[in-house]
């Protein structure tokens, strides 16, 4: 189990399966055509069908209207003259630049407590080992599995005693409600694979428990710390339903709520700029998957195997 | 889960260093550690799951403090069609969409254990849905449907010549379930592909080798080795995703907003379009805590049901 999230590096992964499992059926049936039909044409499929919404929020955000509306004269799957009006028209007539700052920060923000509550937590319940640490452990997994629609009610309502209402700080304080379980799961798989007998040797030598989690453990989660931090990162960043209900003015919402309530008005909905909004908040989360993207598969499948 | 370190190492004697006894003693830093993380979570998960319970019981409107009036938001949702509707839609949207996140992500998850050139590249551009935020790709998915310039449509009519009108995806109640429970599977089968994925990536392929010396056919194979070893990994997937599926609220809000005549409210739009713009805080609580009894039954159904095999093996596998 703790294995899992150590080896799913991308070169285990060809080595252990890819070609080792094809061998028996190169040895069966495997005919070039067949091949063709049963893997490669429903595989373009699936990556067809999955990528072709991007495709077409990309393609319609850089549309100029005329074109946009009209399939006749203009084939919808091209551009054929681009344009950055609607990126511009979002950029300086909206408050979209304010609306990324805002969820930058948040999300910065909440991705750090998280992460940082987090390790404190998994070290103490996988290394300090006090009595009932399972049951924490259990009872925290157990709070990753409580979804926020049913907490968004009483929590709202918490939001405005608290005089936090419209305030980034209450959405800060309440995404490490999701943050928190799955980060700190994840982490104490990594301090799992640690070699217990590295901090004997510190204690040994005199270090106390926190120069230990400081100087020994911590450097040697990193890999943990960066996938826990991502997808900390990503979660916060893609939140909806808290940013919908605790924030009210048009300059504090995050990209998400602010596309979907100050961008659609009345009933003629501007698709290129809706579009370009779209695509433009999905970039960020997007780039940094792709820098990341062995440690965001590996803590996906290494979280779920826990 | 297991205590397999030695626990007789873990209490050295150590001579006293420079830092003081109160860093030394393990109670103190066990509280001191948990704290941020037993802080938070008490704070803004557990109490408001009990306010939450507390407040299903109650009148409170935005702004007004509510009183007591027991059962009553559960006696007036009982009487309440759109609420039927909407436990309807939830359940079936639930169940349809889990079954083809998992049909479709289990055959894209054999494909990708396949050698295929690129595999690393195309593991990684699959994953896209499932990393952006859901809502803007929601927002994408409403242009899609979108009734005059639906690009769906426009295939249809003019690229393939299947049918001759373009269809409103989003105007009839049963179109925007189905059009909605698409999106949904959209979004899920990364997630289903890629868990399951690392599932099959565990499977010895000597079994497979073995079973094709004994003759067994591609089917049998399927069967009786990679769905029995997926099985663990199935269940856990599958516990999260009913999860999430059942109290999904973004791509319904985004897309439809429960209409057509409410006839696509999960019960988590519901209980927010009654709570905040409706300001009935009470009766949205109730909405959501109905939804508590279902979300524990679903949950120890997949958990239990499908993941019994690991359970009772207990934690010596992990």
């Amino acid at each position: 189990m703790t294995e899992a999230v150590l080896t799913d590096t991308p070169a285990d992964v060809a080595v252990a399966t890819g070609k080792s499992i094809d061998k028996p059926e190169l040895l069966s049936w495997d005919s070039r055509a067949r091949r063709m039909v049963t893997i490669y044409v429903p595989l373009s499929l699936f990556v067809i069908v999955l990528l072709f919404p991007f495709y077409w929020m990309a393609v319609t955000s850089v549309k100029p209207d005329y074109e946009m509306y009209d399939y006749k004269k203009y084939n919808p799957f091209l551009v054929h003259s681009p344009t950055l009006e609607n990126i511009r028209k979002l950029l300086f007539d909206t408050d979209y630049p304010h609306w990324l700052m805002t969820t930058m920060g948040i999300a910065t923000a909440a991705t750090f407590l998280s992460v940082f509550s987090s390790v404190l937590a998994a070290y103490a319940i996988e290394r300090l080992r006090f009595r009932g640490a399972q049951h924490v452990g259990l009872a925290i997994y157990l709070a990753y599995l409580v979804p926020p629609t049913i907490l968004f009610i009483p929590l709202a309502t918490m939001v405005f005693q608290f005089g936090l209402f419209d305030s980034p700080l209450s959405l800060i304080l309440t995404y490490p409600t999701f943050l928190i379980p799955f980060c700190t799961w994840l982490l104490i798989g990594y301090f799992k694979s640690i070699p217990y007998e590295l901090e004997e040797c510190a204690l040994i030598d005199g270090a106390s428990r926190l120069q230990i989690l400081w100087r020994i453990t911590l450097p040697l989660a990193v890999p943990g710390l960066i996938s826990a931090g991502i997808f900390a990162f990503t979660l916060s960043w893609n939140e909806f339903i808290y940013a919908l209900a605790f924030i009210q003015s048009t300059e504090k919402k995050t990209v998400p709520v602010a596309i979907l309530t100050e961008l659609v008005t009345g009933d003629v909905y501007q698709w290129g700029s809706l579009m370009a909004g779209s695509l433009l908040g999905s970039v960020p989360v997007a780039i940094i998957y792709s820098f990341f993207v062995e440690y965001y598969v590996s803590s996906m499948t290494g979280a779920v195997k826990e | 889960m297991d205590a397999t370190v030695d626990t007789s190492l873990r209490f050295v004697p150590r001579q006293d260093g420079r830092l003081s006894k109160l860093f030394d003693s393990k109670p103190f830093l066990v509280a001191l550690c948990m704290l941020p993380t037993a802080g938070l979570l008490l704070i803004f998960l557990t109490y408001p799951l009990g306010l939450g319970i507390w407040l299903s019981f109650t009148d409170t409107t935005i702004g007004q403090k509510g009183e007591f009036i027991g059962l009553e938001n559960f006696v007036s949702l009982f009487h309440d069609p759109v609420f039927w509707t909407a436990v309807f839609f939830t359940i079936f949207y639930t169940a349809v969409a889990t079954v083809g996140k998992f049909l479709l992500g289990l055959w894209l998850a054999m494909l990708l254990n396949h050698h295929i050139p690129f595999k690393a590249f195309i593991r990684a551009i699959v994953l896209l849905p499932w990393i952006v935020p859901t809502v803007l790709s929601s927002i994408a998915w409403w242009w899609i449907y979108d009734p005059q310039f639906s690009i769906i449509s426009y295939v249809m009519v003019n690229v393939l010549h299947i049918s001759n009108h373009y269809y409103d995806f989003l105007g009839t109640p049963w179109a925007a379930r189905g059009s909605l429970i698409v999106a949904n599977i959209w979004r899920g089968i990364p997630f289903v592909a890629i868990t399951l994925l690392a599932g099959l990536q565990t499977i010895s392929p000597s079994l497979y080798e073995a079973a094709l010396l004994d003759g067994a056919s591609g089917w049998q194979k399927f069967r009786r080795i990679t769905v029995p070893l997926l099985m663990p990994i199935l269940s856990v997937a599958l516990t999260l995703s009913v999860l999430f599926t059942f109290s999904d609220f973004q791509l319904v809000y985004a897309i439809t907003r429960g209409g057509p005549f409410n006839s696509t409210h999960l019960m988590a739009t519901l209980a927010f379009q009654r709570a905040i713009p409706g300001s009935q805080l009470g009766e949205g609580a109730a909405i959501a805590v109905s939804m508590i009894p279902f979300l524990i039954v679903a949950t120890l159904l997949c958990f239990f049901g499908v993941g019994r095999r690991k359970w009772q093996q207990g934690s010596g596998n992990d």
